[in-house]
């Protein structure tokens, strides 16, 4: 339970972090809170040969809003989202689903960005950037482009960053006062990760449902002018739709009930 | 931009329960090895390495963090406190540690540092934080022992007692 041995790297700008990468592309990772990178380096899931910190460059921990959205700074910890004002009425989705991130403990050290980075298909965070309709800044030597969060998620721990690349910043919009947002989330225990977990949105471009925790990325799917009495049958569409496994967790048929009450849940609250 | 190469052993200067001390340590050191080999302070327990169990828990610059999760040479220049200087001098207990005693809230003793830094941080920050609180903190945790309930109520007695004090 030790990291194999790496060069570590503590970047003092954003420029010091895009030149490492360039250098090292896949064969360097960056560290931002630890809270999921370290345990892989003591298991040693992951086996890099450069570790670039990048918790001491300044200014990449804000978290603020500009431009109706809620900018997200690289290092900007998780616990930070609580101290954002009026997060309820702003971005009602990341209040809710704020508690269901890990523990206290690793909320006050894991980093919002990390967390988008690190691209669990359990975790939270991505399922709400995918339902908010967010955006993710990447920064490389080659210089900046903006993704949007439905285009970045690609797979289990595999997203649309190239090697020599890393996320800047990302971008949640604020919720529109007659927007409607629901979450719920069954795990085995408080803090685990979501065995399923989903959040449904209705804003003026319609209704729609994400489900996390089933598919390797987290899957939006529309139900545009649904009325409440539709929704048993639309939560049954939706978990067939979706692609249930059963592991050590959960049985594909668990998952599927779940996301079929769950998914209801949330529609329901949405719709009244 | 520093550089730590993979086979180098660095100084690393850090803050410690209100005394600055140095140590050696590898790029890839963690700072819960760092603390017990290094420095000698064992009262941080390590039980799982992977982030998971909360034995190793610490507090970094006020903040709670887990050090098996951190490595050493991160926390160069930072100030740390550990179990080590939870109590305000070598014959007494804090009112947290007095409240564990009097309350059952350990037995086999190994989850209990961490759990002490957890709850002090807690109540510092939060001083009327309420049983729902306390035990949401508390899940950040393991404890194969005590069954948690004694620890709630160490701590909710620790808690009024810190609030008729103030
Ligand atoms: C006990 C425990 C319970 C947890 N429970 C949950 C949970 O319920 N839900 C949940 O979502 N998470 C959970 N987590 C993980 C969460 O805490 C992590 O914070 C998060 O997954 C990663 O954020 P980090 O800042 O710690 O990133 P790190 O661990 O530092 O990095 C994670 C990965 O992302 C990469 N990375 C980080 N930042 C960037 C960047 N800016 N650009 C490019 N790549 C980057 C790293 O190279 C690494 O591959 C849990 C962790 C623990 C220890
Ligand atoms: S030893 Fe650090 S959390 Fe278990
Ligand atoms: S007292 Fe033994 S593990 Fe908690």
């Amino acid at each position: 339970m030790k990291p194999a041995k790496f060069d570590y790297i503590c970047a003092a700008t954003v420029e010091d972090v895009a030149e490492v990468l360039g250098e090292h592309g896949a064969d360097a990772r960056v560290l931002a809170g630890g809270q999921s990178l370290m345990p892989m380096l003591s298991m040693r899931l992951s086996r890099p040969q450069v570790v670039v910190d990048i918790t001491r460059v300044p200014h990449l921990d804000g978290m603020r809003i500009e431009d109706d959205h809620l900018f997200v700074g690289a290092v900007a910890r998780q616990q930070s989202l609580a101290g954002v004002a009026d997060l309820a009425t702003r971005f009602p989705l990341l209040s809710q689903a704020l508690p269901w991130i890990g523990h206290y403990q690793t909320r006050v050290r894991g980093t919002v960005v990390g967390s988008l980075a690190h691209a669990d298909p359990s975790a939270e965070l991505p399922l709400c950037l995918v339902a908010m309709n967010g955006e993710i800044n990447l920064r490389s030597p080659r210089g900046s482009r903006r993704v949007r969060a439905e285009d970045f998620f690609k797979g289990t721990m595999l997203t649309d960053m190239a090697d020599d690349e890393f996320i800047q910043s990302a971008r949640f919009p604020v919720a529109k006062p007659t927007d409607r947002f629901a979450f719920r989330e069954v795990g085995r225990r408080h803090g685990d990760f979501a065995i399923v977990a989903a959040a449904a949105v209705r804003d003026d471009t319609g209704i729609h449902v994400t489900v996390g925790g089933v598919n390797d990325v987290p899957f939006r799917r529309r139900f545009d002018g649904l009325e409440v009495h539709d929704i048993g049958d639309a939560v049954s569409e939706l978990a067939a739709e979706l692609d249930t496994r059963s592991d050590l967790h959960a049985s594909a048929a668990l998952r599927r009930q779940l996301v079929r009450s769950l998914a209801s849940d949330t529609l329901k609250e949405v719709l009244s | 931009m520093r550089r730590i190469p993979a086979n180098e052993q660095v100084r690393v200067s850090v803050e410690v329960n209100g005394r600055v001390v140095t140590g050696q340590a590898e790029s890839r050191t963690l700072l819960s090895d760092f603390l017990r080999h290094e420095l000698g302070l064992t009262g941080t327990h390590v039980g799982c390495e992977h982030g998971v169990c909360g034995a190793c828990t610490i507090r970094i610059d006020g903040d709670i963090a887990r050090s098996c999760l951190k490595l050493a040479v991160q926390v160069e220049g930072a100030s740390i406190e550990t179990i080590e200087g939870l109590a305000p001098a070598p014959d007494s207990l804090s009112v947290l540690q007095q409240a564990f005693v009097e309350h059952h809230g350990l037995q086999c003793g190994f989850c209990t540092p961490g759990i002490l830094i957890s709850l002090d941080t807690l109540l510092r920050n939060e001083p009327n934080a309420d049983e729902m609180r306390i035990r949401e903190v508390l899940s950040g945790h393991l404890c194969r022992c005590t069954g948690y309930t004694p620890i709630v109520k160490a701590a909710l007695a620790a808690r009024d007692r810190l609030k008729e004090l103030d």
